[in-house]
């Protein structure tokens, strides 16, 4: 039976915690008596007849049809998938979508059904390399389909391949993938990695397109969703779901397959990075000394490959099919169940290891706009409730947070870093003044389009993706980080947790009570 | 007098080239400068006049020559021994100060001008720098008839010299010269920036570089060529903050440059070239890889300006051929004719400017000549150890 999670008072006889710091690790002693760890539950069991699994969801859908029954000779079958920024690590093979992407291509030969395409749904991030394909979609789906044009991406800046479906009651347009759009059937294939995954935010945003997605990827919508993680706090949500009712009214028939994975994050000789450091027996020490000390010494390209070469072991826990918002609503409860943990009360400070991956480096480089995003973007939001940290607080980050982007997967990112937040780190003032110029920009159009590169605008959406973490808090230090890209964020570079702690005093006090979320492994907080 | 001359040696200058590569210091040590006795010059005539050296800056083209970079293309150009410093501020018997033009135009060497009014550096015949009443030698500072401005004292035609004002101290004054170099690159902008098809947002202006040159080009361009957006790559911080002072619109360190560029231009980088860019560039370095990257962010038909003196360059001019890119030489100053249709001397420019943007805080320290091995070493490495202009300072110096 696993253990749920847990919050752990810290004491004088606590060892020192382990903290995330990018490719590598830091295990800091944290004050006694006025701090706490909050640890992730451990993994809830994997299905074991996985593909019976995908095989009975897809014959008993909730609140729809199943597929031989949706599936008919002539007709335009669409299916959707989602992109390489999940799950994180990358799961073992056989992926869970080439696994439920091959019983629906066995369903629709079955019925006859010989118009089928199959469409990463990828938005504004950049094109999946091939082995990222094949290792989604697996050798046989990949070799059937891709040859003859029938597997692609979604190009969101294609004119003639996206369809204008209507606008919401608050004006909001969706403009969606063409082909998606005028399908008989679009089934969207999701792994439901967080609580903000899924629903309608797979099709209305994974098929979007620019026009579309400005609507809700804006400060005013990001800073008003308390959090991402609670669709009903969510104005993200709200403005997508809204969408989803034109989608429903005027799009394709969407049939909505949604998986959740347990925590079991890490494989050997990784697995002490999921177990409480109290419970650390002499090999995990050993591990670990072993892994830190190699990795101090490892050139960072390798240790950057070694850590995205890692396959998860996290395997599935539930399948649902059928209706979007039906499928969903179980979906979030079974995310829920394996994730929440209950916290009473906020922190002062809220420290938070920042790992070596997030949804937009997959084989790519933690640049320092994507550290902001995983700090203030997506840890912060880790929550139920009320944010981990108060109002005015202090959140405390470790990662190296070097100057160094990857080139191809990230070149507006560098532009933006350069340009934009030399001018202003407000979310508000470079929607206005800077972001159409990177939307519009032809050169980063046409790497989106026909490279590995995200969207001109994607940087943008990152940082508003901190927006409302940015607005709540008082300070951001960042401990360990190359003090002038710090700077440049606009935060406060610390060399050590003590220093971090003796500057984030300033503004919270000598005596604050310090929380840190130790994740990954995955958690939501429900803070009462 | 004590002074510091050049002379003609092929070891010495080969001993400098190598050990430059190691230190500033060793190549001033080994190469063919020395601290030494030298004769006062002679008046060369009726229009020649005494000048006692206040200030004397040491210049880009000094220390290559110092340290035995310079072109063997000046063989022809100067003659040996010879006094080098042409960026100088001086006083007359008279008890006046001037600022010296270095060239050693038509009228000191005994010919007619080109034109009516010509400055000493007009002209398309540059015969007479070396033939005529004097040794070969393209600037005061280069020439062994005229001495120069790191001795105490040398000769210079009154076609050369400008009367300061009280109010001009000697720190502005000695970087009025260099301001004037800065301000005849600017200018050589002017007629691509007016000649560009699409008015209808600013002609992008690069510039490589931001020591004095450079920053003197900067303040040329937004002072004297309008409608520009003026965008540098400068490597060392008090350099951004001089540039940004001084008019530049973006500043990005160097190898930002081509991003920063691209931006403006809103085009496409292909390989390592920009698919447009900068209507004019000004590379205030000189060397291969400043030109290299100078044609690679200049856009098809540009002009790219060759401030900082290149010397040997080994260039892939492919690009350069197919995108019919003007390499333009800017060397040192004369007649100037402004896109206001003006015409006036880079000199009166470059003191206007001079005074105006307060160029006396670019003069970062000043040595004696009998220190000349550490002055020389803190110009090689100003950049870096946060300087900008280092000086001689003749003032307490004894003849």
């Amino acid at each position: 039976m696993p253990r749920p999670g847990f919050v752990l008072d810290v004491d004088k006889s606590t060892p020192p915690t382990l903290f995330w710091h990018g490719e590598g690790f830091r295990l800091e002693k944290l004050p006694a008596d006025r701090s706490r760890v909050i640890y992730a539950p451990e993994p809830h069991d994997a299905i074991d007849d996985i593909d019976g699994a995908i095989r009975t969801s897809l014959l008993n859908p909730i609140d729809m049809d199943p597929p031989p029954a949706l599936l008919f000779p002539g007709m335009k079958l669409t299916i959707a998938f989602d992109d390489v920024s999940l799950p994180l690590p990358k799961m073992r093979r056989p992926d869970l979508r080439q696994r439920i992407i091959e019983q629906v291509l066995t369903m629709a030969a079955d019925a006859g059904v010989d118009d089928v395409h199959i469409i990463a749904a990828l938005a504004l991030h950049r094109r999946m390399h091939e082995f990222e394909l094949r290792h989604a979609l697996g050798d046989r789906v990949y070799d059937a389909f891709e040859p003859r044009g029938l597997l692609y991406q979604h190009d969101a800046e294609d004119p003639d391949e996206l369809a204008f479906l209507g606008t919401t009651d608050q004006g909001e347009e969706i403009e969606i993938n063409k082909r998606a759009a005028e399908s008989d059937l679009l089934v969207y294939v999701n792994i439901n990695l967080v609580a903000m995954d899924g629903g309608w935010k797979s099709t209305a945003v994974g098929l979007a397109s620019y026009r579309s997605l400005r609507h809700h990827h804006n400060p005013t919508t990001m800073e008003a969703s308390h959090s991402f993680m609670d669709q009903h706090a969510s104005e993200l949500h709200k403005s997508t779901w809204r969408m989803g009712k034109v989608m429903r009214d005027h799009g394709p028939k969407v049939f909505q397959i949604e998986t959740t994975l347990n925590t079991d994050t890490f494989p050997q000789p990784f697995e002490f990075l999921s177990k409480r450091e109290w419970e650390w027996n002499a090999k995990d020490r050993a591990l670990y000394l072993g892994a830190a000390k190699s990795l101090a010494k490892t050139p960072p390209r390798l240790a950057r490959k070694i850590f995205h070469g890692i396959e998860a072991p996290h395997q599935m826990t539930s399948i649902q099919c059928g209706e979007v918002e039906a499928v969903h609503k179980v979906t979030t409860q079974n995310v829920y169940d394996q994730q929440l943990v209950e916290v009473e009360g906020q922190t002062d400070i809220l420290t938070m290891g920042i790992p070596y991956i997030c949804p937009y480096n997959v084989h790519s480089i933690m640049n320092p706009i994507l550290v902001m995003c995983t700090g203030l973007g997506y840890f912060f939001n880790l929550y139920r409730g009320k944010p981990l940290v108060r109002e005015g607080g202090v959140v405390i980050l470790t990662h190296p947070t070097t100057n160094e982007f990857h080139p191809v997967h990230h070149p507006s990112y560098i532009d933006f870093f350069e340009e934009v937040l030399a001018d202003t780190k407000d979310p508000h003032v470079m929607s206005q003044k800077w972001e159409q110029q990177y939307a519009e920009d032809d050169w980063y159009r046409h790497l989106y389009r026909t490279t590995n590169a995200y969207h001109g605008v994607h940087p943008f959406y990152m940082w508003y993706w901190g927006s409302h973490g940015m607005k709540h808090v008082g300070k951001v230090i960042i401990v360990g980080g190359d003090a002038a890209t710090v700077r440049k964020l606009g935060f406060t570079p610390a060399s050590t947790m003590n220093d971090a702690l003796e500057i984030a005093s300033d503004t919270v006090g000598r005596s604050p009570t310090i929380t840190h979320i130790k994740t990954p492994p995955l958690l939501i907080a429900d803070v009462k | 007098m004590k002074a510091l001359q050049v002379s003609r040696s092929v070891p010495r200058l080969g001993m400098a080239r190598i050990a430059s590569a190691i230190s500033p210091v060793t190549a001033t040590k080994l190469g063919p400068l020395e601290y030494t006795s030298v004769d006062e010059p002679e008046l060369l005539g009726p229009d020649w006049h005494r000048v006692r050296t206040r200030l004397a800056g040491i210049c880009g083209s000094d220390l290559s020559l110092v340290e035995g970079h310079a072109s063997l293309y000046f063989e022809d150009w100067v003659s040996f021994p010879f006094v080098p410093g042409h960026e100088v501020v001086g006083e007359l018997d008279d008890g006046t100060r001037v600022i010296l033009e270095p060239v050693l135009g038509h009228e000191a060497r005994g010919f007619a001008p080109p034109f009516d009014g010509a400055a000493p550096g007009d002209g398309d015949d540059y015969a007479h720098l070396a033939t005529g009443d004097l040794e070969p030698g393209i600037q005061t500072g280069f020439c062994c008839s005229t001495g120069g401005g790191w001795a105490p004292e040398f000769v210079a035609h009154q076609s050369q010299l400008h009367h300061i004002s009280d109010d001009m101290s000697d720190e502005r004054a000695v970087l009025v010269e260099p301001f004037a170099g800065g301000i005849h690159a600017a200018l050589l902008a002017a007629p691509t920036v007016a000649g560009r098809h699409d008015t209808s947002t600013p002609a992008i202006v690069a510039v490589l570089g931001a020591g004095t040159m450079g920053l003197a080009a900067i303040a040329g361009l937004r002072r004297y060529v309008p409608d520009v957006r003026i965008i540098v790559g400068a490597r060392y911080p008090h350099q951004r903050r001089f540039a940004e002072e001084f008019g530049a619109d973006v500043v990005v360190a160097p190898d930002e440059l081509p991003r920063a560029v691209r931006r403006a231009a809103g085009c496409h980088m292909v390989g390592d070239h920009l698919s447009s860019g900068a209507h004019v560039t000004i590379d205030a370095v000189g060397t291969s890889a400043t030109v290299a990257d100078c044609l690679r962010i200049t856009r098809p038909r540009g002009r790219v300006v060759l401030l900082g003196m290149p010397a040997d360059v080994t260039l892939d001019l492919t690009g350069l051929w197919h995108r019919e890119t003007e390499l333009k030489g800017a060397y040192t100053y004369g007649t100037e004719h402004l896109p206001d249709g003006r015409t006036a001397r880079t000199f009166d420019l470059a003191i206007e400017t001079a005074t105006e943007l307060r160029a006396e805080r670019l003069l970062s320290a000043t040595y004696p000549l009998s220190d000349h091995v550490d002055a020389i070493a803190h110009a090689a490495t100003a950049g870096r150890r946060g300087a900008t202009k280092i000086a001689f300072d003749l003032r307490k110096e004894d003849s």
